[in-house]
């Protein structure tokens, strides 16, 4: 491999925002034929430094080769007529056009008199779609999907031209398994076709699984690049982070409390049927499903975004009907939603401002808000979720996705809720925030909290759950105690192999 | 290098060329004709400003909630009228609290459009602008509306009165700004209107009733615009129906000027009211320039292309970007 021409070198690249070095002359080499592993904490850099290589940010200072010829790239557009494609970790398409007009966006298929060819476009596009194997055709308005499928959309778009490079941002953070595997698939025959794939992931059994070399990035600093098969968990978090990690399944043995939430019966219209569960104060309970098995409907039914048709929610005993996330607030119940950009954040506005928003009512002195109790919030919960921000001040939507997602998780830690419901809480969440943020909610529980977490990654779920509720297709298949539950077991209730037991 | 500079200054300019442009105009129209920063010039601009600025404090609410109020100017006509109606039938103490009431009125029922129903606020709002002007007109019956005694009447000093020589409009405006300066920038409220405008969704899920919080925007709104129209009624003690048409424009460009983002969720009332000076003094350097009274018209709707271009420039980081 070392004779070889690389597909894409950068060297020497710097990149300062206001308050922040984000990059601080980093150097990488990829060769064709490579899956290149770029991994750090987050704020480390990696999408920034892929915004540079994607004509999305200008450098500072340092200078880009493709086959070794310098090269500026000038735009997103600029960069991919020079082969490398960018897919980014927060998704990009515009929702109200089709799966084929959002993949061949900017370079639509034309006719004469530069009228869109749409047959060939559809067939295009049908085309990549089956190689992905997915469930949507071209024509799917984008904004119908599901963030997994359009996240798939997204993928697709890199598979239009021949490219040197494709930048994969974070792509498994919102997959289910079986899509993963497709997406690993056609890595490796970008792989077999010479080209040169950078793959950004916090989950250490992909990078394993897939990469050849492994990159790390360290408060914008190079710290050096790793050959996957030499090399183990340890070390990379290592160089990552600088300590290593415990791993080890967090055993708690405090006692459990009174039944702090009860559902029977609940059924909402077609998105899940009759599900009963219950969680005690003190327990973790993990909901461990496919995507589109209606966890999180579940969830929002608990939070007051939609109404149930059949079945009651109790809480502390008492029957409660929830109309409005006013009312679950005001009930003790938090929700960590899944999709922190739309649902969780307000992009614009302050890192403080957003985080004690759902309680900004509460935290006056006299008619106004108390800056001094909302800087005291956020101090306290950027040190305990490590939070990397110049400051309170910072716009949210200037942080690292990481970061973001510790934003939204310190928000509705920090309302002290008696049932907390997380959705995915460590999607995009570095190894040694993820591990914190799972001895956080085994911590909750322990002081008395009702804790639910709602996961697709297997390993997250029996690593923090007392008991776990397995879905398949809105119905509960199982429930398993942490002493009983298996892999195998978990992987065949929530594919509907089993019959109902629960 | 040369690069980076380049786009060092059109940040720059995206960011601060309302600023940069006003400072040329003022310059250019100073030297042009010095009376243009003679200081009763200077006054002068700001006294007929007021109007025009009470509006914008309200409709600032709405915009930074993610809205558009275009119906002030027809409401702004409304309140004129109906107070110097009622002056005549009930006395000034009973005409002023009907004149809001009903004013108010007008607001909650765009509020509980826009808000409740979730209707789009443009077509609302517009759709108000006519209805708003068919109801005055219905009121009056077409006639203008004057009082009988202007000499006798204690109601003139909310537009013709002053305290230690600062005129009353004057007063009320900076008075007004102060308190929903205070109200948007510390309260509770203030935060929600911010979050509801930011993300709508995002707000929904951190408990914030958005409807009523853009209910409440609406009701603010129509509160300034009765401001509005009680300065301009005390002030003319008379008035055409038609005295607040084509403000509802002036108004959005002063707000879209002073930087409120017309996507919601940012703006200032400092900034608002930097927005209704510019457009004060670049209406007036034009006239002293001896422009045409009627080619505010066309000045106003320049404005307001160059602010929204801006608005979105900034957000670009550049004047002209490929990258949309
Ligand atoms: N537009 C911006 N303005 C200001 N700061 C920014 C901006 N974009 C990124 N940053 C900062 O640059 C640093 C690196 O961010 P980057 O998004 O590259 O991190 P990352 O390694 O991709 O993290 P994650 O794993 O969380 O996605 C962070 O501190 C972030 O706050
Ligand atoms: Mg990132």
């Amino acid at each position: 491999m070392t004779d070889q021409t690389p597909a894409l070198r950068l060297e020497g690249i710097v990149k300062t925002f206001p308050g922040v070095r984000a990059l601080d002359g980093v150097s990488l080499t990829v060769m064709p034929g490579e899956v290149h592993a770029l991994m750090g904490e987050n704020g480390a850099g990696k999408s920034t430094l892929m915004k540079v290589l994607g004509g999305i940010l200008a450098p500072n200072e340092g200078q880009i080769f493709i086959e070794e010829q310098p090269t500026v790239m000038s735009s997103p557009m600029n960069a991919k007529a020079k082969g490398v494609v960018f897919i980014h970790q927060e998704l990009s398409l515009a929702d109200e056009l089709t799966v084929a007009e959002n993949i061949f966006l900017g370079e639509l298929p034309k006719k004469s008199f530069g009228r869109v060819d749409w047959q060939r476009l559809y067939d295009e596009t049908d085309a990549i779609l089956k190689t992905l194997n997915v469930g949507f055709a071209a024509r799917t308005r984008v904004g119908d999907l599901s963030i997994a499928n359009q996240q798939m959309v997204e993928i697709a778009r890199a598979l239009t031209v021949e490219p040197r490079a494709v930048i994969f941002d974070e792509p498994t953070a919102s997959l289910t398994d079986a899509e993963k595997v497709v997406l690993f698939e056609v890595i490796a025959d970008l792989q077999s076709r010479g080209v040169g794939v950078i793959y950004i992931s916090h989950r250490m059994e992909e990078i394993f699984k897939i990469t050849d070399r492994i990159s790390v990035l360290r408060d914008g600093q190079y710290r050096g690049t790793l050959n996957t098969a030499e090399t183990n968990e340890e070390e990379v978090t290592q160089l990552m982070i600088g300590r290593t990690l415990d791993l080890s399944r967090n055993e708690s043995t405090h006692e459990l409390g009174e039944v702090a939430l009860e559902v029977r019966g609940l059924s909402c219209g077609g998105l899940f049927e009759d599900v009963s569960f219950s969680v005690r104060r003190g327990e973790v309970v993990g909901f461990y499903g496919l995507v589109g098995a209606g966890r999180t409907e579940i969830a929002e039914t608990l939070f007051g975004l939609r109404e149930p048709s059949a079945g009651t929610i109790h809480l502390a005993g008492e029957e409660v009907s929830i109309h409005s996330p006013a009312d679950a607030i005001k009930r003790g119940i938090s929700l960590v939603p899944e999709d922190r950009k739309g649902q969780g954040l307000i992009l614009g506005m302050n890192c403080r401002d957003n985080m004690t928003l759902p309680q900004v009512s509460d935290l006056t002195a006299g008619p106004f808000v108390s800056d001094g109790a909302e800087v005291a919030i956020f101090d306290q919960y950027r040190d305990k979720l490590d939070i990397r921000t110049p400051g309170w001040r910072q716009l949210v939507g200037n942080l690292s996705g990481g970061n973001q997602q510790k934003i939204v998780i310190g928000k509705w830690l920090s309302m002290r809720p008696e049932v907390l419901i997380v959705d995915e809480p460590t999607r995009g969440i570095d190894v040694g925030s993820k591990s914190e943020i799972h001895n956080l909610i085994r911590e909750l529980a322990a002081q008395g909290y009702a804790v639910i977490v709602i996961s697709s990654e297997m390993p997250e779920v029996l690593h923090v759950s007392d008991r776990i509720v397995a879905m398949f297709s809105g119905r509960v298949m199982r429930e398993f105690t942490a002493e009983e539950v298996t892999e195998d077991s978990l992987i065949q209730a929530i594919s509907g192999l089993t019959g109902k037991t629960a | 290098m040369a690069e980076l500079t380049r786009k060092g200054l059109q940040g720059f300019l995206a960011r601060q060329g309302i600023l940069v442009a006003f400072a040329v105009f003022m310059i250019a129209f100073a030297v042009a004709n010095p009376r243009f920063i003679d200081i009763d010039n200077v006054f002068g601009v700001i006294r007929s400003s007021a109007i025009l600025g009470v509006m914008a404090l309200g409709v600032t609410f709405v915009v930074i909630g993610g809205n558009l109020d275009l119906s002030v100017g027809s409401m702004m006509s409304f309140s004129t009228i109906v107070v110097l109606d009622l002056h005549d039938k009930i006395g000034p103490t009973l005409a002023i609290p009907s004149m809001f009431a009903m004013t108010l009125a007008l607001g909650a029922f765009i509020g509980i459009l826009v808000g409740y129903l979730k209707l789009n606020s443009l077509i609302v709002t517009l759709g108000m602008l006519s209805a708003i002007h068919g109801l005055t007109l219905t009121y009056s019956g077409g006639k203008n509306m004057d009082i009988a005694d202007k000499s006798g009447t204690w109601f003139s000093v909310f537009g013709q009165g002053s305290v230690a020589g600062l005129p009353m409009p004057i007063l009320i405006f900076a008075g007004l700004a102060i308190v929903l300066s205070i109200i948007l920038s510390r309260t509770p409220f203030g935060r929600k209107v911010y979050a509801v405008g930011g993300n709508g969704v995002a707000a929904t899920f951190s408990g914030i009733p958005r409807a009523r919080v853009v209910f409440m925007t609406y009701l603010m709104s129509s509160f300034c615009v009765a401001t509005a129209g009680l300065i301009q009624a005390s002030r003319s003690l008379g008035s055409q129906n038609t005295v607040g048409q084509g403000m509802e424009l002036e108004v959005l460009a002063a707000v879209i000027l002073g930087g409120a983002s017309l996507l919601g969720g940012s703006g200032t009332i400092f900034k608002t009211v930097i927005g209704v000076l510019i457009l004060g003094f670049i209406q007036n350097g034009l006239l002293l320039l001896g422009l045409a009274f009627y080619a505010q018209y066309i000045v106003t709707w320049i404005i307001i292309i160059l602010a929204v271009w801006l608005d979105i420039a900034a957000k670009r980081g550049g004047l002209w970007s490929r990258i949309a």
